[in-house]
């Protein structure tokens, strides 16, 4: 997978952050189970024979879901909200190994939704990030249309002042329900783009989502800042494009004598870096000042 | 149009910090009172504006609201029953919204929220038309941040938030302690202005006796959790700052004495 359409993914994964994190201020890492779970549903639909958009829909209903039982485990079970989302992470490893049965699983020879765009002239390698491009474009269109609705400004007054939210008449509950089974369902189409844009469905694709998402995200909001909706969610897309391309040069370039493999450690020191540089927006500052 | 019946509810209860914070609390208002309350710290004056809005839930007792029993509703069913402005003017509004974000959300109070646009042309109207009214030029800054308006501004935009949709009863905790002199007869003048004008049924917690006086149709005074005072009409009219403070010395006079007879 290039880097284009591998920001083009992560894009998705980086709204999905601006949604938990930034918009109802929820600390969120179930994404780092929910982005195999959509993987391991499309992959396991698709080799049992059912149609690739429909395996990729129900991954995106699979993610929801994912948010809805970390949600329920922290509105109703009272739990820490970031406790809560790591016990639905962990619990989703054993569930994706269920689902997959295996750990592995190629989905090379199979039909999927890139298909029917293979016999149209195209070269192969640009569908692959057109069709990346027009997925993720239209569903970033779709969440700011969705964060400028009076249901959306309800769901961005619980994440910014739960109290004057529920004064309105805001049921915060409901939409901290809705924000995450959103949240985790993009992340969901994410893993079933993935799955079929690289052939294969893995266990350990998880891992570290979540960094890679507020990367992205830490990115996208210092080259792009603003405050519309919709210019915030094209952000998180060239944020991610912007990072991927960046970690891409970084790795190929032989002079700095990185590998592939350092691609986690880079991740994790550049976040580092966004989080202590002073008069950073980043959508973790809450989290460091909560200790103070 | 409230009716509030032996209201009741207690902190940590059966632990060594257990606080009755309300000990059984009645009173009637009528449609378009407009009611001081008054009383020192740990009276119950905020916990009992919890109970009002469904912030609290009380322990027992009854809250009626326009005839509808709303004793175990929550704050969000209740809100298009009553509206609050917070004694903290970053409690209520929300800062990283823009004041027309703000003014929309109060515009939705009590609908059904769905997808169509929060911000539309005809809504805007109605928040230029109803910020104008406060003459301070807010008309023409609805994109800017909530969190740009000084803490006055910030809680006169909370008042006409409060009222911009229809509402049974006006809940004030307050809302005008944050404030500096001027911009708290400012904030004052206004509420008094919006509840004349909508006659409204009016709520409003105040730490200042002369306040607690000069306005409203009726004052009345909380203590541990009870109402000890209540005074109306020509009784409240004749009535000056020292009759009220010595009455409140009183009460807490007489508890102190029926304290002192217990011990002894």
């Amino acid at each position: 997978m290039g880097a284009i359409e591998l920001g083009l993914v992560f894009g998705l994964i980086a709204l999905a952050v601006y949604l938990s994190f930034r918009i109802l201020d929820f600390p969120d890492l179930t994404i780092d189970g929910s982005f195999p779970l959509g993987a391991a549903v499309c992959a396991v639909m698709i080799i049992n024979g059912y149609n690739p958009y429909l395996a990729t829909a129900i991954a995106f209903f699979a993610g929801a879901l994912a948010g809805l039982v970390t949600a329920f485990l922290h509105l109703r079970l009272k739990i820490m909200n970031l406790l809560a989302s790591i016990l639905t992470m962990i619990a989703l490893y054993s569930i994706n190994l269920r689902i997959m049965g295996v750990p592995n699983l190629a989905l090379i020879t199979e039909e999927t939704i890139l298909t029917p765009f293979e016999g149209l002239g195209l070269q192969g390698f640009y569908i692959k990030p057109i069709l990346a491009a027009v997925i993720v474009f239209t569903v970033a269109l779709i969440v700011a249309r969705f964060l400028n609705s009076d249901y959306g400004l309800a769901m961005r007054a619980t994440g910014a002042n739960q109290k004057m939210a529920r004064a309105q008449g805001v049921n915060t509950n409901k939409t901290t329900y809705v924000g995450m089974a959103l949240s985790n369902a993009l992340v969901g189409l994410a893993g079933a783009l993935f799955a079929q844009m690289n052939g294969f469905a893995d266990i350990t694709i998880g891992t570290g989502t979540i960094v890679i998402g507020l990367a992205a995200l830490i990115a996208g909001e210092a080259l792009f800042p603003t405050r519309g909706m919709l210019l915030a969610a094209l952000a998180c897309i060239f944020g991610s494009i912007v990072y991927r391309i960046a970690i891409a040069l970084a790795l190929n370039a032989d002079s700095i004598g990185l590998q592939a493999s350092d691609l986690n450690l880079v991740t994790a020191l550049l976040v580092t870096i966004a989080l202590v540089l002073p008069g950073a927006k980043n959508p973790l500052k809450k989290l460091m000042k909560r200790r103070n | 149009m409230i009716d509030v019946e032996d209201l009741r509810i207690t902190f940590g209860k059966d632990t060594p910090n257990e606080n009755k914070a309300l000990q059984g609390i009645n009173l009637t208002i009528a449609e378009g009172e407009f009611v001081t309350v008054i009383g020192s710290n740990g009276a119950g004056k905020s916990t009992f504006m919890n109970c009002l809005t469904g912030e609290l839930i009380a322990d027992s007792g009854k809250i009626l609201i326009g005839g509808k029993n709303v004793s175990r509703w929550k704050a969000a069913r209740r809100s298009n029953l009553v509206s609050r402005v917070f004694q903290d003017p970053l409690a209520g509004t929300c800062e990283n919204l823009t004041i027309e974000e703000n003014l929309s959300l109060a515009y939705s109070r009590g609908k059904t929220r769905s997808f169509g646009l929060a911000i539309n042309n005809s809504k805007r109207d109605v928040f230029r038309e109803r910020l104008s009214r406060l003459h301070l030029g807010l008309e023409d800054r609805l994109e800017d941040k909530m969190g740009l308006l000084s803490g006055g501004q910030r809680q006169a935009v909370s008042l006409i938030m409060a009222t911009l949709q229809p509402t049974k009863c006006l809940l004030l905790d307050e809302h005008t302690a944050a404030l500096d002199p001027r911009m708290q007869a400012f904030v004052l003048k206004l509420t008094n202005d919006i509840v004349e004008e909508t006659r409204v049924t009016t709520l409003m917690i105040t730490h200042s006796m002369s306040q607690a006086l000069q306005y409203g149709t009726r004052t009345v005074m909380l203590h541990e959790g009870q109402v000890v005072l209540d005074v109306s009409g020509e009784e409240r009219s004749s009535m000056d700052v020292h009759d009220l403070v010595d009455m409140f010395a009183k009460v807490r006079g007489e508890q102190l004495d029926s304290d002192s007879l217990l011990l002894g």
